[in-house]
């Protein structure tokens, strides 16, 4: 059994700001079904910027719970600037701390945060980017050493605590290991490519994607029998629709992900993500 | 320290059980006043060894044994350690290993290390289960070879309940000349077992598990059957098991056997009974809930539930409040951050995976208390659920 604190157990059993705002200004959707905790955080922004409600809907664990329902508790009243400083420690310290396994709750209610305050402001965050270390849980090289440090992690294990990576499969710890230590190095900056010009409409954009898919990725496609069909472009979001031999093809997924979009990100941006139509 | 053990609903047996009353009372003078070593050559450590020889045969008498099949180990996860590496010693040039994907991580984990504990490099074939959580005697078949050591299958899963054939499978085994071991921990006391009907090389049992105290458990190793021990030492166990023997354990184990054996028709039927009304209640009470494991060949005490979008912990620290105790396999109670290997390998959804409980009744359960939970679970999944994201779209 988890050691949970006093403040982890009320709010969990009582938790503060249950449900989903009418008319938001903000929304920050984060985690999923599959990786076992999700989150979905709305929040109210009036004229002066100043955050006048939330409230939260999540899927997960008695943590989960608690540091949704403490982060609620804690924006009300703050200005967005003030919002978008807050950490993962911050939740975490208002609970009366979290058992370390668990502190990856903390960082998802700051990454509902901070997903809430980018819709607001019409930005896209720049976390979704980056290249994909776990596998298992989604995330990306630059959550890790964001991870790494704002909270001082010192060792994998630590880093799997905070952010799930390296919790599945365990295949990614090498890598993760890696992370670590040019983070800690202070090189890792170093090694992050500079992104490509990303001021493109979005008529450039699907114009560009469909370039590519005409001239690299179908042809290639259909020497196995497959084709691929582009279905809409939102923001980075690419969805396109698997056909023929493609269509119920197991490994459908690896040609999306290692080949359609690594296609796509070395030749239009290098932030897309490319999902499948269902 | 008091625990309150009397306002408990207990049903997570199958995690571990209460020492039966009677079964305290049998051990009780082997932790005061005879205390005597049963090596020993004089009547005081003597009196304990026959105490030691008439568990032994109670445990014998439980499973249809012969008393010298009985070796007693610490728990059972040295059972299976014992089994397993004393035929990987035995036949060292065979490196092919056949397990199943949802065995107890006390074979599972001990597989995977092998090749660290061993210094030779083994091929582990991990048979599928169905969604149903069965085996296919199929597949199983076709992976037995000249190169296999060792079977490891359980009786029972811990999780689900599902019970495996074992006993046609080692059938198979012997017909190929090949050792069979069965970690029968949550199967022992739960169904009926004669080893005199089967061929099973190896089994392991424990006794928490059996309404007798943590720490002492048995492997029972067939006639004939070439051996090497684990521990070495002295000379106990007639030379298969080194160490001082856990004398009062073992008498509380002996104890408990011969209870279990006469409460087996209880369990079977009493027992069973009341595991059916709280799992068909919760099915029928609870919408977007789903048995997982097979519906009749399974253990008469477990039910393992999926209640969709909502997260296992959360529901199992709500059942708290109420003083319910039963267990989950999701990924936040696991230690891990992945739901249960049992379930995943039965290709639960990730959506039910999440949200499943397993509880595990005993004996000592009432009908009151089945009530109580059925009266208590719906109100604590609907709560659960309005806080779900994932919910509002499944109403």
């Amino acid at each position: 059994m988890w050691e949970y604190t006093d403040k982890v157990q009320q709010h969990f059993l009582n938790p503060h700001n249950v449900g989903e705002l009418e008319k938001p200004s903000g929304t920050g959707d984060v985690g999923s079904l599959a990786c076992g905790d999700a989150l979905k955080l709305t929040i109210k922004v009036d004229d002066n910027e100043i955050i006048t409600d939330a409230k939260f809907k999540t899927f997960g664990c008695a943590s989960a719970i608690a540091s949704s329902s403490v982060l609620t508790e804690i924006v009300k009243g703050m200005t967005i600037d003030e919002a978008a400083k807050l950490t993962n420690e911050d939740i975490a310290g208002a609970l009366g701390g979290l058992p370390k396994e668990k502190m990856h709750c903390s960082v998802m209610g700051r990454e509902a945060l901070e997903a809430a305050i980018a819709d607001y402001r019409g930005v896209i965050l720049p976390m979704a980017e980056g290249e994909v270390v776990c596998e298992c849980f989604g995330v990306t090289d630059l959550e890790i050493i964001r991870a790494i440090k704002e909270s001082e992690l010192r060792s994998v294990e630590e880093i799997t605590n905070f952010t799930k990576a390296g919790g599945g499969c365990g295949k990614c710890e090498d890598r993760l290991r890696e992370i670590l230590q040019q983070t800690v190095e202070g090189l890792a900056a170093d090694k992050i490519k500079p992104h490509k010009d990303k001021r493109m409409t979005t008529l450039q954009k699907i114009k560009k994607i469909e370039d590519v898919l005409e001239r690299e990725i179908k042809p290639t496609l259909k020497k196995d029998g497959g084709d691929i069909e582009l279905v809409d472009v939102d923001g980075d979001f690419v969805t396109v629709s698997l056909r023929g031999a493609c269509s119920g093809c197991q490994s459908s997924q690896t040609t999306l992900k290692e080949y359609v979009e690594k296609k796509l990100r070395e030749q239009v941006i290098d932030t897309l993500i490319v999902e499948e139509d269902k | 320290m008091n625990c309150d053990s009397d306002k408990i609903i207990y049903m997570d047996n199958n995690a571990t059980t209460r020492i039966a009353p009677e079964v305290i009372d049998a051990m009780m003078p082997f932790l005061n006043d005879c205390y005597g070593n049963p090596s020993s050559m004089h009547t005081f450590g003597g009196q304990v060894g026959r105490a030691l020889k008439e568990a032994r045969a109670k445990i014998a008498d439980l499973l249809g044994a012969d008393p010298d099949e009985i070796v007693f180990t610490s728990c059972g996860t040295e059972s299976d350690s014992t089994a397993i590496l004393s035929a990987l010693q035995t036949f060292p040039e065979q490196r092919h290993v056949v397990t199943t994907r949802v065995e107890h991580p006390a074979v599972k984990n001990l597989c995977e290390s092998l090749t660290q504990l061993t210094g030779h490099k083994h091929r582990i074939t991990r048979l599928m289960v169905e969604a149903d959580g069965t085996l296919d005697l199929d597949s199983y078949q076709e992976a037995l070879t000249e190169d296999t050591a060792i079977i490891s299958v359980m009786w029972a899963n811990n999780e689900t309940g599902v019970i495996f054939p074992v006993e046609e499978m080692a059938a198979m085994a012997k017909e190929r000349g090949i050792l069979f071991h069965t970690d029968a921990v949550q199967a022992v006391g739960k169904i009926p077992i004669n080893m005199k009907d089967n061929q099973i090389g190896f089994l392991s049992l424990s006794g928490h598990k059996l309404h007798a105290p943590k720490g002492v458990g048995v492997l029972y190793v067939r006639k004939g059957t070439p051996f090497v021990p684990f521990l070495n030492g002295g000379h106990q166990e007639n030379g298969r098991r080194g160490g001082t023997e856990n004398v009062a354990s073992i008498v509380a184990l002996g104890r408990a056997c011969r209870l279990v054996g006469d409460k087996m028709e209880e369990e079977n039927t009493r027992v069973r009974r009341l595991r059916d009304k709280l799992e068909k209640g919760l099915l029928t009470s609870i919408p977007k809930s789903m048995l997982n494991g097979h519906p009749t060949d399974r253990l008469p005490n477990t039910t393992n539930v999926s209640f969709e979008y909502v997260e296992g912990e959360a529901i199992l620290l709500h059942m708290n409040q109420y003083d319910i105790c039963a267990s989950s396999g999701s990924a936040c109670t696991s230690g891990s951050l992945e739901p249960s290997h049992v379930l995943r390998a039965m290709g639960v959804p990730f959506t039910a995976a999440h949200g499943s409980i397993r509880f595990s009744l005993s004996i000592y359960n009432t009908e009151d208390e089945v009530d109580f939970v059925l009266e208590k679970m719906p109100a604590i999944i609907a709560n659960l659920r309005e806080m779900s994201p994932f919910w509002k779209d499944n109403e």
